[in-house]
């Protein structure tokens, strides 16, 4: 049986001085994360310091955009819809849904890559992913 | 320097109610509270210490002071870790009085949202405000629910988990709940009447997941000196150790809790091991929060948790571990969505050899009390307790 997934309603995203560059990019599609120009590391989700060091020498970069599914569930609603964990090809484990797809069908280690969808108003776009 | 032996449990007490239509949070923190002060023999003006989390109303400790005429405070806490919180607080409150900060603690914890109608598990919900991780989160519909279950699939990923083997959780806390008058849930249920319930977050179906119930509950804890001059059984604090388990900036592993750092460090401070522990209170916000946290303690070896709960082992009288015998938040209470007070509250009345006939661990000298607070894998706060019937 499939569970296809739903366009649910996303609520506004919070944008602060902080993450306001990453929203930024996601409404030109482009999906940014963390990197600790003290270590060289990526991390996972943005901030202004390094988890790594604490200091704020640290940048957004660009993701490639693509990664496999760590782990998913599907919250089973009246609106389904898949919350995973993608691990993306640089690293860092984002949280994130699963859209535009059979549900029942997602699996652990499967190639997702990165959709923007859109929320509310004038609200940023979420970072997705589907089925690569 | 060590807490062991420095601080008793003389007072403990569980509000019966499961839905306080009648009756406001601030009321059920003095019922709590009066409760612990007469199971203890003591009186309010004997309290010197004070501590409660968020789940209070008003400024940290302050307006629940102040409802409750607590005006001997020397010494405050207020730190929450959610559900974790109250486990934590037995070892802050024996830290305060080893050092002489107090010498009568009290722990309140107090909520209805049973009563207020909330969607505990199944909506998104934020912490607070500006909370940084968030916008990361929450429009993903982040949920208690799906928190765990991303950690319960990882964990069948990884380690050949079932739902079968999880459903023996709620099977053995629903054997214990059958004999408590006050529990939620009495009726026995079988693995099947599990895995045949319905389906909330893949895998979890709504019998892996706890109650949500209104009340709460309240401790006493004391000096040697004031716990041997009251009448009630001692049971000794003899070791405490708290930690949190974070997302570790993206590397996130979801097969662990905080469970792995407290868990050795009160074992450290009591001076014993797991296979010395005949009861045992395990948080059970989930079936799984349960299975993580008895192999993270050390019951098992990583990955082995599904074997090691499975045919009734954590049943009283009929498996190596008896766990959770009041039923657990599973089947008997969750207040407050908190479940960490009930934990230590059971904890004590199996050493007081106060628990049910029925469940009660015969010769029980040696308990341990768990909790993890917030959520399971990412963001949560670990604490243990180890208690000693003197």
């Amino acid at each position: 049986m499939a569970t296809m997934s739903s366009n649910r309603a996303l609520p506004v995203i919070q944008v602060d001085p902080t993450n306001k560059p990453y929203f930024d990019a996601a409404r030109e599609g482009r999906l940014l994360i963390g990197l600790c120009k003290d270590t060289g590391r990526h991390f996972w989700y943005p901030r202004g310091c390094s988890p790594f060091t604490l200091s704020n020498n640290v940048e957004l970069v660009e993701a490639k955009g693509t990664g496999t599914i760590y782990t998913y569930t599907v919250m089973r609603t009246k609106e389904p819809y898949a919350v995973a964990y993608v691990e993306l090809d640089e690293g860092v484990r984002v949280f994130t849904n699963i859209v535009d797809c059979d549900l029942d069908a997602l699996r652990i280690g499967q190639k997702v890559k990165v959709v923007f969808k859109p929320t509310q108003g004038d609200s940023p776009p979420a970072t997705m992913f589907t089925p690569a | 320097m060590s807490i062991n032996g420095k601080a008793y449990i003389v007072g403990a007490f569980e509000h019966p109610t499961r839905k306080a239509d009648d009756k406001s949070v601030a009321q059920l923190h003095a019922e709590v509270a009066y409760g612990a002060l007469q199971d203890a023999g003591l009186q309010k003006d004997d309290i010197d210490g004070y501590f409660c989390t968020g789940a209070a109303p008003g400024l940290g400790p302050l307006n629940m002071a102040d409802y409750l005429g607590l005006t001997k405070l020397k010494h405050l806490d207020s730190t929450d870790v959610g559900g974790s919180s109250y486990v934590l607080h037995v070892g802050h409150a024996a830290e305060a009085i080893a050092l002489g900060k107090c010498s009568i603690a009290l722990v309140t914890l107090a909520g209805r949202p049973r009563a207020e109608a909330m969607a505990t598990g199944t909506a998104p919900r934020s912490w607070g405000v500006n909370v940084p991780d968030d916008p990361f989160e929450i429009p993903y519909g982040r949920t208690v629910a799906n928190a765990y279950a991303l950690c319960a699939m990882r964990h069948m990923h990884e380690f050949g988990t079932t739902s079968e083997q999880l459903a023996w959780i709620k099977v053995a806390a629903s054997h214990h709940a059958q004999w408590n008058e006050h529990a939620m849930l009495r009726k026995v249920v079988t693995v099947e009447d599990v895995v045949n319930s319905p389906m909330v977050s893949d895998p979890l179906h709504r019998l892996d997941c706890c109650v949500i119930s209104d009340g709460g509950g309240a401790l006493i804890i004391t000096t040697p000196e004031i716990a041997r001059s009251l009448k009630r059984p001692l049971v000794k604090v003899k070791g405490a150790g708290e930690a949190t388990k974070n997302q570790n900036a993206g590397y996130t592993d979801l097969t662990y809790s905080g469970a792995r750092f407290s868990g050795p460090r009160a074992f450290e401070e009591a001076g014993v091991k797991p296979a010395d522990i005949q009861y045992a209170s395990i948080y059970d916000s989930f079936t799984i929060t349960v299975l993580m946290q008895l192999e993270d303690l050390g019951f098992c070896e990583k990955g082995q948790g599904g074997k090691f709960v499975s045919d009734g082992n954590l049943i009283s009288g009929v498996g190596k571990l008896p766990f959770n015998t009041d039923g657990g938040g599973l089947c008997n209470n969750h207040p407050a969505n908190r479940g960490g007070m009930t934990k230590v509250i059971e904890a004590v009345r199996q050493l007081r050899g106060e628990a049910h006939p029925k469940v009660q661990v015969p010769g029980c000298t040696l308990a341990l009390a768990h909790g993890t607070g917030g959520l399971l894998g990412t963001r949560h706060g670990s604490a243990t307790v180890i208690l000693e019937r003197e």
